[in-house]
């Protein structure tokens, strides 16, 4: 199987909601849309599934055009953010359920039921209503009849959004093996970079319904082809500064400069926006070549092994992420330091156009 | 404004009971101090929401008292005790502006125009509602909504404490940053008692001075977001607290060493024999762990499996079948499969029945 979104775009009066977005999942791949709310990740899935149909282009399933094609005609499955189970029929009947609408036999039923609860660790529950299950358990029954289906297109749509911090870590982690188990084509929609990161896959970075980069997870994190992308993968936020560059110097006003390392001076006099990680800006000097700021701080957030420093340098918000326990007073004036070698190099039409790594080869 | 204690508190839902289990919170006792900032965290079904509505008087105790400073006030009603509580949705009036909004509980306790109006331009300030001020509550995004709840919550200069129950919940990841910063400086500022309860512990680390941490009715630790951290009192912390958890494994102890799967660590600190049918196991967070390369003298593993999650990577690794992870930010010296697993034995704790024990130090 393989899905294709072919310069699809939907329109709901003068407004579009999906513009021009274009897209190939192959079998066996788990595929995330990420995005924050009203990004078009729920109206992305409802076109893949057939619930809405495009205003312009095509979608394509192993090469034949389902633009048209009701969803009860496709082979798909959808996990909701919801867990969505029958409340009178047992975790056995629950996932049996979509085999018993195919009419299959009692023998296959028992044996397909016995292979999916498996993988999903609900052996022991398969007797149990919903309503005595936790809400993960609940979860993972849905996530079951959605794979007993054997559909080819699997959709989920924040799926662990209603769980508790650390069910969803188990989740995400135990998810990548069962997706690569099935071989169907996932689409995992969420707002949480952590989690596309935990869950790896491919990435979709999606806002204002615009497809913004799509290919491996780590790849989009680690080389975002533009401003929107990387701060859609960044949690915490990330740090950006606009610098302009003339006469040969980058100059952000008169507070900060910026050296010419690398591929920098090659770059021509403009307006620029440099970004860089929470994580990679320090509270002392790793480096010669680190570039020392002044900034207030705002408030400190403590996590017991690392520490959030909310600063504020000359009205901009930046973040610093460090390890260990540093209690700061509001109001404190702190030295931070910037790694050069860490930046990213936006243009002004938020294009990447310098990487840490041509910056770094110095 | 009040230190509020609870004495040997117990609910259960069903009513006075002699069986421990009907009771959803077990006995407990706690005191916070006026202009405290304290997190409930736990899981779904801990008993922190209970405990919350004890407080707040929505629910009557089983067992014991509630005081505000030296009254006993479990029988007065809610309206009497002068409580705010932010809830996980916004509860607002849609049609009123955000100024109206805002206004609301002074005006409804008669207080003047010119008291109330500098009043809500602060707050509106501090929140980064201020040029939404006269616009209906209708017309704004979810965040700023739930901006308006917490607004009207701390309007009151007079509240005995503010409760939290789960409020970002509902909230995109990058608003939640701003709104956990806006949240922690509006706790320095005013200095008003405030108890948040969240099952995400993140959120509690950062936002409380001390969290509780409560599991199936009963609360396992009360300290700084540190202390949890670095100590443990209950393998059930260790597990909760950290993302990944702490690694918890079975072994043998005499006196001052340890066998894990036949291998040998020496501890930093002596320890009395144990009872052989307790169950016995070493504690240690996957940040206290490092890889060398194999014949190193460590534990020998077995990498199962690397994700990179961008910031740092998470290594799976495992020593027959107990397996462990560790927090790394570089893997290059490990070139095979197999490697040395070096605990950092001045953050290696143990644990009997689920409970951490001290030794002699060395």
């Amino acid at each position: 199987m393989q899905l294709e979104l072919r310069n699809v775009s939907t329109k709901v009066g003068e407004e579009f909601h999906i513009t021009d977005v274009s897209l190939a999942f192959e079998a066996g791949t788990l595929n995330i849309l990420l995005g924050a709310t009203l990004s078009g990740k729920t109206s992305l899935m409802r076109l893949m599934a057939g619930l809405d149909q495009p205003t312009s282009g095509k979608i394509y399933v192993r090469g034949d055009d389902v633009t048209g094609v009701a969803v009860q005609k496709r082979n798909v499955a959808m996990v909701y953010q919801q867990f969505i189970n029958y409340p009178n029929l047992t975790v056995y009947e629950n996932i049996a359920s979509p085999l018993r609408i195919a009419k299959a036999s009692k023998d296959i039923i028992a044996e397909k039921v016995a292979k999916v609860s498996n993988l999903l660790k609900l052996d022991n529950l398969l007797q149990r209503k919903p309503q005595e299950l936790s809400g993960g358990q609940q979860q993972r029954t849905a996530l079951a009849r959605a794979l007993i289906k054997g559909a080819e297109l699997v959709l989920l749509d924040e799926p662990l959004a209603n769980l508790d911090y650390k069910l969803r870590e188990e989740l995400r982690e135990e998810l990548p093996r069962i997706f690569a188990e099935t071989g169907a084509v996932f689409v995992y929609a969420t707002t949480e970079p952590s989690e596309a990161l935990l869950l790896g896959g491919n990435t979709v970075s999606l806002h204002e319904g615009r497809v913004t980069q799509f290919g491996p997870t780590i790849d989009v994190f680690s080389k975002p082809a533009n401003l929107i992308t990387a701060r859609t993968l960044s949690d915490p936020p990330l740090n950006t500064l606009p610098v302009t560059k003339f006469n040969n110097r980058m100059l952000y006003k008169s507070h900060v400069e910026i050296p010419l390392l690398g591929s920098l001076p090659d770059l021509p006099d403009d307006d620029y926006t440099i970004a860089f990680r929470p994580h990679h800006l320090c509270l002392r000097r790793k480096f010669d070549s680190a570039i020392s700021v002044k900034a207030k701080v705002v408030v400190a957030e403590i996590t017991g092994s690392e520490s959030f420093i909310h600063i504020d340098v000359v009205g901009m918000r930046w973040v610093v992420l460090a390890r260990g326990i540093h209690n700061l007073d509001i109001n404190e004036t702190i030295e931070v330091f910037l790694d050069p070698s860490k930046f990213y190099v936006f243009d002004r039409n938020e294009q990447l156009v310098v990487t840490p790594e041509t910056i770094a080869d110095v | 404004m009040a230190n509020i204690t609870l004495k040997d508190i117990a609910h259960s839902y069903t009513g006075e009971s002699d069986n421990p289990e009907d009771f959803a919170l077990k006995k407990l006792n706690l005191t916070w101090r006026d202009g405290g900032a304290y997190a409930l965290l736990g899981p779904s079904g801990c008993g922190k929401t209970t405990l919350l509505n004890i407080i707040s008087g929505l629910l009557h105790p089983t067992r014991g008292e509630v005081r505000f400073d030296d009254r006993d006030i479990t029988n007065q009603p809610t309206e009497e005790r002068n409580i705010a509580q932010i809830f996980q949705f916004p509860v607002i009036y849609d049609t009123m502006t955000v100024f109206q909004n805002l206004a609301f509980p002074l005006k409804n306790r008669g207080r003047s125009g010119k008291e109330i109006e500098p009043r809500v331009i602060e707050l509106a300030g501090i929140l980064g509602l201020e040029k939404d001020l006269y616009t209906k509550a209708q017309h704004l995004t979810a965040d700023s909504k739930q901006k308006i709840s917490l607004g009207r919550g701390l309007i009151r200069k007079s509240v005995n404490a503010i409760l939290f129950d789960e409020p970002l919940t509902v909230i995109d990841p990058q608003l939640k940053w701003e709104l956990r910063s806006q949240l922690k400086f509006l706790h320095k500022k005013f200095g008003f008692t405030m108890i948040y309860v969240t099952h995400d512990q993140t959120e509690a680390l950062t936002f409380a001075d001390e969290v509780i941490v409560m599991y199936e009715g009963s609360i396992v630790q009360v300290g700084t977001p540190e202390a949890l951290f670095e100590k443990p009192e209950h393998t059930f912390v260790g597990y909760f607290i950290g993302s990944p958890g702490m690694n918890v494994c079975p072994c043998e102890l005499q006196k001052d060493r340890i066998l894990v799967e036949g291998h040998e660590l020496v501890l930093n600190s002596t320890y009395e024999t144990v009872d052989p049918s307790a169950k016995i196991e070493v504690g240690i967070r996957p940040e206290h762990l490092t890889l060398a390369p194999p014949d190193t003298n460590g534990l020998p593993v077995k990498i199962i499996r690397v994700d990179d999650i961008g910031r740092h990577k998470i290594v799976r690794v495992a020593i027959k079948e107990r397996e462990f992870n560790i927090v790394a930010s570089d893997l290059s010296e490990m070139t095979g499969g197999m490697c040395s697993l070096i605990f950092d034995i001045d953050h290696t704790h143990m644990y009997v029945n689920d409970h951490l024990i001290s030794g002699e130090r060395k």
